[in-house]
């Protein structure tokens, strides 16, 4: 499904990413961790194609189709979707607008027919409810005084309609309380599929308790420096992240 | 004319020289009315069109942007008649309509079953009944350009009183359309709100691609108590140049609000000189504007405050795409005495393109002392986070930068009450983001 071999990418010719490689399968689910500023949130903003960044070596694909290649809503349209760590505020644009014209922005693209806005309204009401998300937020202007919270309960909202091939979730967590986390892991969950994958960024065991991965990743400098099963994230909940940071810098 | 030395003239200034010269004998009014015309157009003449040198001018030189004087429009056929039906805009909006057709008022297209207390009647009325209040447009600088070229030429428009205490319920609708061969259009429209009346009025310009030259005039006073809304569409042909003006004056408590969308035209230039004559009256001036290849759009304020504890408010948003270029020049006004005023003006552009430009100007000139005023203008591109995040949800560039711009003009388009107007004004800026043009 994805596919990263040895990405480099840079910022202000700052390297961040130095030589990452990953391999998603479908249906799996990965989790990254790794210490604050390791390139996590890099990596995720190279592959939803941020352009702010550079990517100097290193290829990555989304089934076959070279990501690079693609404008940011062509990568969408591929199939793509990153959840935010910090969703951004949109005043004047209505939540309602922005979701309508975004799912048919991608049918388009897809060459499927746009849906009316009945069975948009429809659809949405219902992955709302089962989010959490109440009518009022959907006619706020996007995220515009949502709680932190809300606007990550927000973006699984757009994940769950739009229905993406690869779900990136940078942080999902953060910023959740405990019954949020719940809400939110079902909606994942709920989304779990043969034929999608997820790679989940995540600082917390917690959020693994809920949404069980089959890959644990350790990030560190730009790298993935380890590769194990659910139980590295135990590992790391107990140790830290000491080991790879000092292996790093011997 | 005598032989004295005199400037080169463009050959505009030529053709008005030559159109005023036809024109004057058949202008109604009488002596008074030629008197005053000759004074105002003499004006013209002497100082020529105005360029970059001339400080209120410096950011539009009409000079350069008019390169010849259009022939006064001689009236509607029956053939431009028809063919203005389908440029008419604004048809779905329930109200008394008056259409004028390169100038000319088209009974056919119009509808103005004035309800009690609303009293509609032609310019040319005004112009013989007292001829100096007519081409007098109290409030404006009579020695501007635009002001005096439309006082030296107008013939047609319209006189609209609404009596004390009348509430009108349905919008007055003024539409101007222009239709054919290039031609000039000079309109009056005097509107009189009396004390408690309320009132709402829609202008319209619209045409074809032909190259008009608009020339509108609007004196609007409001009495004590008087509430006004002045809701404006200027989408003509992209060939016409459009000059407008607006002078105001507001009598005590009243409350005036104006909306303009400018979509169209080569170049435009909307003047608004607006002066709060009676205590406690409020002014809320708003403007969305979107100009894109080469077009000009220029937005011009003078407000006055010469009474104590009125508010103004003014806001203009204009969104430019290609080498388009928007100008701002407001002025805010308080005379002395004009206590408690309160008077916060703010223009901002969006700039979607590396070759658009906006100039803005904004001015504060105060002669008392109590009193609250501010004024900012901001010039800039679209947030790229705000673009990333959309895009990463499947929207294409266009699409994003659209509904970005959408929210950035929203507040000025969405404050219009009247849903089908509104729902018109806000479809215009979506066919303007999809064209840019
Ligand atoms: N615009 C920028 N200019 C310079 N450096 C940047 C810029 N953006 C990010 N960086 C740097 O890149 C590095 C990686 O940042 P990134 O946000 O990818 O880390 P992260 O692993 O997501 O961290 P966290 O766990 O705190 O979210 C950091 O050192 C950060 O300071
Ligand atoms: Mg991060």
């Amino acid at each position: 499904m994805l596919s990263i071999q040895n990405l480099h990418a840079s910022i202000e010719d700052k390297e961040i990413l130095r030589g990452l490689t990953l391999d998603v399968k479908a249906g799996e689910v990965h989790a990254i961790m790794g210490p604050n500023g390791s390139g996590k949130s890099t990596l995720s903003y190279v592959l939803a194609g941020k352009d702010d960044y550079e990517v100097t070596a290193g290829s990555a694909s989304l089934d076959g189709q070279d990501l690079f290649a693609l404008e940011p809503d062509e990568r969408a349209a591929a199939g793509l979707f990153l959840a935010f760590q910090y969703p951004l505020e949109i005043p004047g644009v209505a939540t309602m607008t922005f979701l309508k014209t975004a799912l048919n922005a991608q049918r388009r693209a897809r060459g499927e027919a746009e849906l009316p806005t009945p069975a948009f309204i429809k659809l949405v009401r219902e992955k709302a409810d089962g989010l959490g998300i109440s009518t009022d937020m959907l006619k706020r202007g996007l995220n515009v005084g949502f709680s932190g919270g809300e606007k990550k309960r927000n973006e699984v909202l757009q994940m769950a309609l739009l229905e993406p091939k690869l779900c990136v979730l940078d942080e999902t967590d953060s910023g959740l309380d405990i019954d949020a986390l719940k809400v939110v892991a079902e909606g994942v969950n709920a989304l779990r599929a043969q034929d999608r994958s997820f790679v989940v960024i995540t600082h917390y065991q917690r959020l693994l308790d809920h949404i069980r991965p089959d890959v644990v990743h350790v990030m560190s400098k730009g790298r993935i420096v380890r590769t194990g099963g659910p139980e590295l994230a135990h590992e790391l909940e107990a140790r830290g992240y000491a080991d790879y940071i000092s292996d790093e810098a011997a | 004319m005598n032989a004295e030395v005199r400037p080169i003239r463009t050959a505009a200034e030529t053709g008005l020289i030559d159109a005023f010269e036809r024109a004057r004998s058949a202008q109604a009014g009488g002596e008074a009315a030629r008197a005053i015309r000759e004074e105002a157009f003499s004006g013209v003449v002497a100082r020529g069109l105005p360029n970059r040198r001339v400080e209120e001018w410096k950011y539009t030189d009409l000079r350069a942007l008019m390169r010849e004087a259009q022939p006064i429009a001689e009236g509607a056929t029956e053939a431009d008649v028809s063919a203005a039906r389908s440029l008419l805009p604004l048809q779905e909006v329930d109200a008394l309509r008056l259409v004028f057709v390169n100038g000319a008022f088209a009974e056919l297209l119009s509808a103005i079953d004035a309800p009690q207390g609303v009293t509609i009647t032609p310019f040319a009325h005004a112009l013989q009944s007292d001829a100096r209040a007519a081409l007098t447009l109290a409030g404006a600088p009579q020695g501007d350009a635009a002001v005096a070229l439309n006082t030296a030429f107008v013939t047609s428009g319209v006189t609209i009183t609404v009596a004390a205490g009348t509430k009108v319920a349905r919008p007055i609708h003024i539409a101007n359309v222009q239709t054919g061969p290039g031609h000039a259009a000079y309109g009056r429209v005097l509107v009189t709100i009396g004390e408690g009346a309320e009132a709402t009025l829609i202008e319209s310009f619209s045409g074809d691609s032909g190259g008009h030259q608009v020339n509108s005039t609007v004196g609007l006073t409001l009495g004590d108590d008087s509430k006004a809304t002045l809701i404006k569409l200027q989408d003509e042909g992209f060939g016409t140049l459009h000059l407008a003006t607006l002078a105001a004056t507001l009598g005590a408590r009243a409350e005036l609000k104006t909306v303009a969308l400018t979509a169209g035209a080569a170049a435009s230039r909307q003047q608004i000189y607006l002066g709060f004559k009676g205590a406690k009256a409020t002014a809320d001036l708003t403007g969305a504007g979107f100009a894109g290849a080469r077009r000009h759009l220029d937005t011009t304020l003078v407000v006055e405050h010469d009474a104590v504890g009125c508010t103004s408010r003014e806001t203009f948003k204009t969104a430019l795409d290609g080498e388009a270029r928007s100008v701002f020049q407001g002025k805010i006004v308080v005379r002395p005495g004009a206590q408690k005023t309160d008077g916060k003006m703010m223009a901002k552009a969006l700039l979607l393109s590396e070759g658009a430009e906006a100039d803005a100007k904004p001015e504060l000139e105060i002669f008392a002392d109590d009193v609250v005023c501010g004024h900012g203008a901001t010039v800039g591109a679209l947030d790229d986070e705000l673009l990333f995040y959309l895009m990463s949800r499947g929207l294409p560039k266009v699409e994003a930068e659209a509904l970005l711009v959408q929210a950035f003009v929203g507040e000025v388009l969405e404050s219009i009450e009247i849903e089908p107007l509104r729902e018109a004004l806000v479809a215009r800026s979506e066919r303007w983001l999809v064209a840019r043009d």
